[in-house]
């Protein structure tokens, strides 16, 4: 057997036998919801500059992945959109942030605002032609989110009167592609958080009961499609997460750029609506 | 001086053997470990959950936050755009892959098999990709639909992903093929066209067939081109002009979000295993394809 040949043999044997070698000292782990990601992650560039000791890694997942890791201790902070479901008595709640979602139609659908009914009968298929509901004549094309998306629970609580199910109708599972898709679309209608619609071109954000989707709306409880995003902890929060929630609930500037709302701002709470 | 060469060979391969045979014996448990995974968490819908397995198989009726897994819309869904993709990319491969083989100059061929071969590395997202930026608009225009996520999108796209894979191994076939047969087709008088329908294809029958199978596996597993051009709409197909959903599309949708141990995750595993058991029985054919040739 050549030199190079029990090296290759060798390599490979090393290959399988090397074990994964991770160093963390004070680290604070989060994963969770995909809308809830781009907050955390900026707060924790943010936070990190000033505070050396501590590294916080924020990954995604999803909300009820997140939730599931935080029971399971797994991660440190489960970031959701959606409450911790009835059961999970060790899972701590902090509301850190509101975020508003937009009714989004492609612009051929020829409406800029609908009333929740009007909404809720598209959704349901029951009006298929926007012409019903005061646009064009055009056929309407509904894009939903998957069953398991947190943005559609949302959806269904706030906007479709906590209907049980939706019919099953095209589905995107991302913000950019509900986005595109609708922008391509002609008579496309879809939902999305804020920060995904408000830049978007080719695409018009309803008013919804004649209030138009803007931050501003949200706090004065005028316009009902918003939620306010967990962090949830397994427990209370250690000394070191705690600042870091701190700084996090506080940090306007990073939500304004990244396009949520204070809960310290909100001129109404959650059962106000 | 020889003697301890030998018997420092001896020792390496002994080293070699172990370190090996490790190697494999790894794989070999993992293999293991993943068949176990799957049936445990793909049968606790019906054991843990106590879903009928005929619902699971033939209703559509799919809510899954409210305990409805009827899984039979994207059962379906896959199956429909597999076959459409077989039948249009099945024919097509072999006949490609026929005119490599046999009618193709030399120079010709030797400049489309590479080409043919980066064919199968492009990976799967760009041809989706391609797919909702090209087809899906085309389709809509060309039906006057609002919209072109659609059986036939998919069906198309994997079409053209299953190609390669088919042409290669169909040529291949072609080409083992024993030469004394071509010879004497032409003894006997037969034309190129003649000796190809009547000799080759016919005795080559098996390996195409495993070109098939092997097109047939690749399309049913495929899932991130689908999920961009299906729609991944879970309603039972009617037309190929509709949006429809796949096993594999509505896996990845919602694995990351649907909670651990409800059965909307178990329904999940079900349709892994599902796949799993779909894979399992192509290659059972193919064994059997190839032990008829031989």
């Amino acid at each position: 057997m050549s030199r190079s040949s029990r090296l290759a043999v060798l390599l490979l044997g090393a290959g399988c036998f090397v074990p994964s070698l991770a160093f963390a000292d004070t680290s604070v782990s989060a994963a969770g919801s995909t809308a809830l990601q781009p907050l955390v992650q900026a707060a924790a560039d943010a936070y990190q500059q000033s505070h050396s000791d501590i590294k916080i890694s924020v990954t995604g997942g999803g909300s009820r992945t997140g939730l599931s890791l935080v029971s399971s201790k797994s991660v440190d902070l489960g970031d959701s959109d959606i409450q911790a479901p009835p059961g999970s008595d060790a899972l701590v709640d902090h509301k850190v942030a509101v975020i508003g979602f937009s009714v989004i139609v492609n612009p051929a659908a020829g409406v800029t605002g609908l009333t929740k009914k009007q909404i809720q009968d598209v959704f349901n298929l029951k009006v298929k032609n926007w012409k019903d509901v005061g646009g064009k004549d055009q056929v309407i094309t509904v894009i939903n989110r998957p069953a398991s998306s947190g943005t559609r629970a949302v959806f269904i609580k706030t906007i479709m009167g906590g209907a049980t199910s939706l019919p099953p109708t095209l589905t995107e599972d991302a913000t950019g592609t509900v986005v595109q898709k609708v922008a391509q679309t002609p008579g496309a209608v879809s939902y999305a958080a804020f920060s995904g619609t408000h830049n978007a071109s080719g695409v018009i954000e309803l008013a919804i009961d004649g209030a138009a989707a803007t931050e501003p709306n949200v706090q004065d409880g005028k316009y009902p499609f918003w939620s306010y995003e967990h962090i949830y902890t397994n427990g209370p929060p250690s000394k070191e997460i705690s600042r870091f929630l701190a700084f996090l609930e506080t940090a306007r500037a990073i939500m304004g750029k990244t396009g949520y709302i204070l809960v310290g701002d909100m001129k109404v709470s959650e059962n106000d609506r | 001086m020889v003697g301890v060469r030998a018997g420092k060979a001896h020792r390496d391969e002994r080293i070699a053997l172990v370190v090996l045979m490790s190697c494999s014996g790894i794989f070999v448990v993992a293999i293991a470990l993943i068949l176990g995974f799957l049936a445990f968490n793909g049968t606790e819908l019906f054991w843990g959950d106590r879903y009928s397995l005929f619902s699971f198989l033939f209703s559509s009726d799919w809510d899954a936050l409210n305990g409805h897994f009827g899984a039979a819309a994207f059962i379906a869904g896959s199956l429909v755009a597999t076959g459409l993709a077989i039948l249009i990319g099945g024919p097509l491969g072999v006949a490609i892959g026929v005119f490599f083989s046999e009618l193709a100059p030399k120079r010709v061929a030797s400049a489309f098999k590479p080409a043919i071969e980066l064919l199968v590395g492009i990976p799967s997202v760009v041809y989706g990709w391609l797919g909702l930026t090209l087809l899906v608009p085309a389709i809509a225009t060309t039906f006057h639909l609002p919209d072109g996520d659609s059986l036939l999108a998919a069906g198309i796209v994997l079409s053209i992903m299953i190609l390669p894979t088919v042409i290669s191994l169909s040529e291949d076939a072609l080409r083992v093929v024993p030469v004394s047969l071509r010879e004497g087709s032409a003894a006997l008088g037969a034309t190129r066209w003649e000796t190809i329908t009547r000799v080759l294809l016919p005795s080559a029958s098996s390996g195409l067939a495993v070109a098939v199978i092997l097109g047939v596996a690749r399309a049913i597993g495929e899932t991130l081109a689908v999920q961009l051009v299906l729609g991944n709409a879970a309603i039972f197909p009617t037309s190929l002009l509709q949006p429809a959903a796949a096993l594999t599309s509505e896996i990845v949708m919602d694995m990351g979000d649907a909670p651990d141990g409800s059965g909307f995750k178990h329904a999940l595993f079900s349709m892994a295993l599902l796949l799993l058991l779909i894979a399992m029985g192509l290659i059972l054919l193919i064994r059997f394809a190839l032990r008829r040739r031989t």
